[in-house]
């Protein structure tokens, strides 16, 4: 199967910030003689390289669907990174210190985009609950631990609906990138109810279970509208970029 | 670059986000339009030929730009080769929308640029954090640098 290499070799090397980074020993597929690495891991992406310096990485693994699990094994700090199929390989690695091994442990067990959906739609709920929902909403909420299944809505919840947005999409590509520079703005006198004052976000378009089509079958799940989120990403995305913008600015050093 | 291609491919089989069969061109000289079936899984798009099981390949959607090109049509390239595109013809320009807007969202940057915005709407309107309920407000990838309490 071919991979896009050249982009995610660069995806590897580019300053965009690594949820985690550092020397691990990585044990040989056939062999188990264990090499020292160094390991970048961006999203759900583990990559590693020969060295620090190295301009492309030797390898990555695809963390979706892993476990991570502590050894049992003559090297100290090992730990593995486990999938579920009956032919897949384990990859065995051992930390430097207990706090590296644990501090790995913890980062590659949560980095899958499952997960991080997972918590996004938690958050998004919660927020919605707010927006849309009484005044009981507000202040001293209880945020009662959830489960992490979908609930369907209650039927006390109203949700507010964005009238129609405007064909043209903003200005500024929506596309993932970690600097991305924030663009034009989003053509706000023409949608979102009374209630969108300035500095407030805008009403959440209501939820819907995420499709989960099988090849070839429409998409027709799609029950609210997606320029909706879109736009509204771009919205939130301009404050999350200028904090992003002051926090790198305020770090002493190179950030791990 | 290695990779696990067994995952990768477990991975292609799972549930899609959105599936269509559609015309697509790689970024190659002499290429053309080839009939294909695309897959969005994750932050992956997947691309079978229309009546194989395994695909023939997958872009990792990190650092991609989705570009509207003329009528039904768009394009995936990557940020450090803008003009190297994958391009897409698809059956009906609502279609096009459709997957311009499942792609731009479909990153793993995208999802936590969210969620680092929902944790702070959340934050500001109750004064909690709420991801310290799942002990996991200290995770890096979750931060956002606003001074701690």
């Amino acid at each position: 199967m071919k991979l896009n290499e050249r982009s995610l070799a660069f995806y590897a090397t580019c300053d965009s910030p690594a949820d985690n980074a550092g020397f691990l020993y990585k044990r040989g597929e056939r062999h188990t003689a264990y090499h020292r690495r160094w390991f970048v891991l961006k999203g759900n992406m583990l990559f590693y390289f020969e060295e620090r310096e190295s301009r492309e990485p030797v390898g990555v693994i695809v963390l979706e669907g892993c476990t991570v699990e502590l050894c049992d094994s003559a090297e100290a700090f090992a730990f593995a990174i486990r999938f579920g199929g009956a032919k897949s390989r384990t990859y065995v690695l051992a930390a430097e210190s207990q706090a590296a091994m644990e501090s790995w442990v913890k980062s590659l067990s949560r980095a899958s985009f499952d997960y991080m959906r997972l918590v996004v739609r938690e958050l998004e709920k919660q927020l919605e609950e707010m927006h849309s929902g009484t005044a009981g909403g507000r202040g001293g909420c209880q945020v009662a631990p959830t489960s992490w299944k979908q609930k369907p809505s209650g039927p006390e919840r109203s949700p507010e609906r964005l009238p129609a947005l405007p064909a043209v999409l903003p200005k500024e590509n929506g596309c993932a990138v970690w600097n991305n520079a924030p663009g034009g703005d989003p053509p706000l006198d023409t949608c979102c109810g009374g209630d969108n004052s300035e500095g407030s976000p805008p009403t959440l378009p209501p939820r819907r279970r995420a499709s989960s089509s099988e090849a070839g079958s429409a998409g027709a799940a799609v029950a609210e509208s997606p320029s909706t989120f879109c736009w509204l990403h771009e919205r939130y995305g301009r404050a999350v970029a200028q904090l992003r913008k002051e926090w790198l600015e305020r770090q002493p050093g190179p950030r791990l | 670059m290695r990779y696990n291609e067994r995952e990768l491919l477990s991975l292609a089989r799972q549930p899609a986000e959105k599936a269509a069969e559609v015309l697509m061109r790689v970024p190659k000289k002499g290429s053309v339009l080839k009939k294909r079936l695309v897959k969005l899984v994750v932050n992956f798009l997947f691309y079978f030929r229309t009546d194989e099981a395994e695909p023939i390949g997958a872009l990792l959607l990190e650092h991609c730009k989705i570009t509207k090109e003329e009528e039904n049509v768009f394009s995936i390239s990557f940020l450090e080769e803008p003009e190297r595109k994958y391009r897409f013809e698809c059956d009906s320009e609502e279609q096009c929308q459709e997957w311009i807007e499942a792609l731009k969202r479909a990153s793993y940057e995208f999802m936590r640029r969210s969620l680092i915005f929902y944790r702070n709407e959340i934050q500001k309107m109750t004064g909690k954090d709420p991801l310290e309920q799942y002990g996991i407000s200290e995770e890096a990838r979750f931060q956002l640098g606003t001074p701690k309490q």
